[in-house]
């Protein structure tokens, strides 16, 4: 092989930690048994901040609303096992094409004016879709949610149990699956071409690329995962309400993803993970100020920097 | 039109507002052209660039590639045809090294640009072409470095052989050998006068030194439009060229 081909590849061959820590997250049922539904809930939430590390990591597009996409696969799921079908793996696929095809109509939004323009629009679009799963009780059961949505086996043997071991390992298997898939996606050209577009619009279409086609393409996969892992959250908590769609948690995806580190696929991931361990840890020192700790941390990670903040021995020095 | 004409351009203008930045401008490149656009500051020469590329439509006009009407298309499908450009101010890709930037430029060029399965590395003829234009263009040994860290004469190379790899018909040379240092130029020099023999080279520049050992023809621009065009002696020789072009009392070069 030659020297460009084995460099090209360095970047793409997994290390020994990301083995390590994938096989510690799927023993994490079995580790802590009693924290199964927080495991899942953490792990949901990782695959969400990934779909969203795709749009605004990889491709530069800021987004206030990616909840939107979240919202319509949990509603999609839920209303699927309820009316239609219980299968969980079915339902997970409805949810995320249904998603998808949003991501798709909405696309042309996030393409024209300035990021101010963007986060606008996607604030937008979910505000409208949390408004009208309001409206439309008769189907989504307005403020009080959807409820009384029982799924059915996974594979058709495994049940969700109250204790949601169930719950984990499946939100676990999915998400390493979507990992894995996210992985290749982002070492192939089209994952290269992202990175372009978002480091330089102008020469990228100066090299033939055609930038809203592949904005759109991306912006419709990040949908597609977004709603994957709504549906997921559906399904392994048994109900869908209004929140799916709360500006809350597209600023809290936003929040992760900036604190695990954008534009790689561990920084959903670890955001997820720092971001409601720390919520867990201080919510249960001062319930009140969690807000303040949280807002604290951020503004000293944006300010000082990544970099700096994670090397308390370069304080001193001047940069 | 000629057989051998592989880009013209008729009667092109653009007028923003009450400004004429581009006076009905015609142009013809033959195969293998090698070709410079002069004038002085504020002549237009980027404007007829960015109206040759897409990136401005022009108010009137049209533009062929290859016998082809591309008046009409957008950027990236006149690039697609073979009509590439560099920048006067560098546009390169932070994020990506040199060798990750060229690769996914060769891909895109050989219509792998939006394949998610297939690895960035895995084609034979990526990592060979690649290969070729590192070597061409003196990065091997930065090919795995930041971009954002390369000398800038360096980033000025890479400016050039992203250009190149896209397979270009037409290649559009926009002061290349600008701020680039004395040390550095050598280099860049050299694989200006390398460009393949095949390729219509249009170049803009306010090197003299560089434009008459490296067009056959010339044409020059002054408030938009063309003064004159011919060979490099019948330019130097025009009474006309030296008063506008050298009339303001610098020296170019």
């Amino acid at each position: 092989m030659s020297t460009t081909s084995i460099s090209l590849g360095a970047g793409s061959r997994a290390r020994w930690w990301e083995f390590a820590v994938w096989i510690l997250l799927l023993l994490l049922p079995v580790l802590l048994p009693k924290h199964s539904l927080l495991v899942s809930e953490i792990t949901i939430i990782a695959l969400f901040a990934m779909s969203l590390d795709l749009v605004l990591g990889y491709s530069g597009i800021v987004s206030l609303g990616h909840a939107a996409f979240f919202g319509t696969g949990a509603y999609a799921a839920a209303l699927f096992a309820k009316h239609i079908n219980p299968d969980p793996l079915t339902g997970l696929l409805v949810a995320t094409l249904v998603s998808a095809v949003l991501g798709l109509v909405c696309s042309p939004g996030i393409l024209r004016g300035s990021d101010l323009t963007r986060l606008m629009v996607t604030l937008g679009i979910a505000l409208i879709l949390q408004e009208l799963a309001n409206k439309m009780d008769h189907i989504t059961g307005g403020a009080d949610g959807l409820q009384g949505v029982l799924m059915g086996p996974v594979l058709g043997r495994f049940e969700f149990d109250l204790m949601g071991q169930t719950a984990a390992y499946y939100a676990l298997a999915v998400t390493l699956l979507v990992f894995l898939l996210l992985r290749r996606w982002v070492h192939s050209p089209f994952g290269f071409s992202l990175k372009a577009i978002r480091d330089n619009r102008l020469r990228a279409q100066a090299i033939g690329i055609p930038v809203h086609a592949r904005l759109m393409a991306v912006y419709t996969l990040a949908a597609a995962i977004a709603g994957l892992a709504g549906g997921m959250q559906a399904q392994t908590t048994g109900f869908a309400s209004l929140d799916v769609f709360g500006f809350d948690r597209s600023a809290d995806v936003l929040l992760m993803l900036v604190i695990g580190g954008t534009g790689w696929l561990w920084g959903g991931l670890m955001g997820a993970v720092l971001f409601k361990t720390l919520h867990s840890l201080v919510s249960a020192l001062t319930p009140q100020y969690w807000t303040f700790w949280i807002g604290l941390f951020l503004v000293l990670l944006m300010l000082v920097g990544r970099e700096k903040l994670l090397r308390p021995w370069t304080w001193g020095r001047r940069s | 039109m000629s057989e051998d004409t592989v880009l013209s351009c008729t009667g092109l203008s653009k007028k923003f507002g009450g400004i004429t930045a581009t006076d009905n401008v015609s142009l013809k490149l033959q195969r293998g052209a090698r070709h410079a656009l002069i004038g002085p500051n504020g002549a237009g020469k980027t404007t007829l660039i960015n109206l040759l590329t897409g990136l401005l439509t022009p108010t009137a006009g049209r533009i062929e590639l290859l016998g082809v009407d591309i008046s009409r298309l957008a950027p990236h499908q006149r690039v697609q045809r073979g009509l590439v450009r560099t920048f006067q101010i560098n546009q390169l890709f932070d994020g990506l090294t040199p060798l990750q930037t060229l690769a996914m430029t060769v891909s895109q060029q050989l219509g792998l640009g939006a394949s998610l399965w297939y690895h960035l590395g895995n084609d034979r003829r990526v990592a060979d072409r690649c290969e070729q234009l590192l070597n061409q263009f003196h990065l091997s040994e930065v090919m795995d470095q930041p971009t954002t860290q390369l000398a800038y004469g360096k980033r000025r190379l890479l400016e050039m052989a992203i250009a190149l790899a896209c397979e270009p018909r037409v290649l559009l040379l926009d002061e290349p050998v600008a701020g680039v240092p004395a040390g550095e130029r050598e280099e860049l020099l050299q694989t200006v006068a390398n460009l393949p023999a095949d390729v219509s080279v249009l170049l803009i520049e306010h090197d003299m030194d560089l434009v008459f050992s490296f067009a056959k023809r010339m044409t020059v621009l002054v408030n938009g439009a063309v003064l004159t065009e011919g060979s490099p002696d019948e330019i130097a020789a025009d009474p006309r060229v030296r008063e506008v072009y050298l009339g303001h009392g610098e020296a170019h070069g």
